[in-house]
């Protein structure tokens, strides 16, 4: 925010700077120091945040293949960085990135991490098949009887936005949603014994693009 | 080498006899008494699964983004009641409607029967504080409003009878939600009238705190 001010100061003001009063220049100076310490320590502050950013993208919009952490519900988030640090959680990504990231995360930065997850506002990713999105919604919303396939509303909410520990799917990545859905099924482990595991496994390949599909556009 | 041969001949014996052992006891009798085919069975026991994908293991309720209430020790003609109450839309949910659509008759009977058999404990959830209160508005009714022991007709142990609902161990915000909004939860179909209009009038007269209370200790309730 300081920097333009600066390079006009500096660029085609530079006349008008040189009549300054020298009151007015210490004012300047002082105010510019003032908001570069704020600056600084609120970049101090971030650094932890900035530690997942690096993958999850400037806003926590997911990069792929790291997930959206915007808007995430709080819970869901600490559990999850739990069973990182537990090794519970065990997917080729989850070893390879996340249980170093979460080895040497005290509890109260891994509750500071969630809060601020939490609370920023999510976009979805809006990067499934758009043909797919009917068939998707029909299984979300209504779930299949037939094929013993549970209705994903009962739990993930309407609109997709979890409660609780129940994660927000809405509006996530086409390519994490896939990839999470068929983990489940091949046997790799999440912080849930039950139901995720039985439900996916109910899943064809086409039904989880199809879910995958209508999710990331949801929001 | 001796002991490893007499251990593979241990194994291999007693494998051969747990496979006809299993295959034996797979059709086992179910709670009425009659015997199920090896085929149906699987189809139920998939069934059952699916249900507890939502209900909650061993059907014990589970807080999804909407309370999914309990079905475990349920009574099994209420059951079958609801069930067909989402077809018949005197009780409107597009989930369960659907589901109610996909089940047969003998598999409505089938899982009712399975779940009466559920014992696992109360998910519990309500305010330990307001037990007491609960315990007395059910136990008592509250005279000075009119509402009579809720007791009365679901059981000094909540246990239920026939179509009326045992609700020991149910969700404490399962019962509020219907309690508090009884009149568009239950009975939505005019032209088929039922055994709901008959908790109307309580719904109506129990405040709010008292609604809380009784749920809270039903949610406790084995």
């Amino acid at each position: 925010m300081t920097f333009p001010l600066v390079r006009d100061a500096q660029g085609s003001d530079r006349n008008e700077l040189h009549t300054m009063s020298a009151l007015t220049i210490k004012v300047v100076v002082l105010a510019v120091a003032f908001l570069a310490a704020f600056a600084f320590a609120a970049h101090a502050e971030s650094a932890l945040v900035r530690n997942c950013t690096w993958c999850h993208a400037g806003s926590a919009q997911g990069y792929t293949p790291a997930p959206r952490l915007a808007g995430q519900r709080r819970i869901y988030i600490e559990q999850q960085l739990a069973s990182f640090a537990s090794r519970t959680r065990d997917a080729p990504f989850s070893k390879q990135y996340m249980w170093g990231a979460a080895a040497n995360l005290r509890p109260w930065e891994a509750h500071a991490l969630s809060v601020y997850f939490s609370n920023l506002p999510p976009r979805a990713a809006d990067d499934g098949d758009r043909e797919l999105v009917a068939l998707g919604e029909t299984i979300y919303q209504r779930g299949m009887p037939d094929a013993n396939i549970a209705a994903c509303v009962a739990c993930h909410g309407p609109r997709g936005e979890g409660a609780g520990a129940i994660p927000r799917i809405g509006g996530l990545a086409y390519t994490y949603l896939k990839r999470r859905l068929a983990q489940w099924a091949e046997g790799y482990h999440g912080t849930l014994v039950h139901p995720m595991p039985h439900i996916a496994e109910q899943l064809s390949r086409n039904q989880i693009e199809e879910l995958a599909s209508y999710l990331s556009f949801l929001n | 080498m001796k002991l490893l041969r007499s251990h593979l001949l241990w194994l291999v014996c007693t494998a051969g006899a747990q496979l006809a052992l299993l295959a034996f006891a797979l059709p086992m009798p179910d709670a009425r008494g009659a015997e199920r085919p090896l085929r149906v069975m699987g189809d139920v026991q998939a069934k059952l699964a699916y249900c507890e994908d939502c209900h909650g293991r061993s059907a014990q309720g589970f807080h999804g983004y909407f309370p999914i209430p309990r079905l475990a020790g349920q009574q099994p003609e209420y059951l079958k009641n609801q069930l067909e109450a989402f077809v018949e839309h005197r009780r409107t949910n597009n989930v369960m409607f659907n589901v109610a659509h996909s089940l047969t008759p003998g598999m409505i009977a089938a899982l009712a029967a399975d779940f009466r058999a559920l014992n696992p404990p109360p998910l519990g959830g309500g305010a330990r504080s307001l037990v007491p209160t609960g315990e007395k508005i059910f136990q008592n009714g509250v005279p000075e409003a009119n509402v009579a022991a809720c007791a009365a007709c679901h059981g000094p142990a909540a246990q239920g009878i026939g179509e009326i609902p045992r609700l020991a161990g149910q969700l404490s915000d399962y019962v509020y939600n219907k309690l508090t909004n009884w009149s568009k939860e239950r009975g939505q179909n005019p032209t088929e009238p039922d055994i709901s209009a008959v908790m109307s009038p309580v719904a109506h007269s129990l405040t709010r705190p008292q609604v809380e209370a009784v749920a809270a200790y039903l949610s406790y309730l084995k």
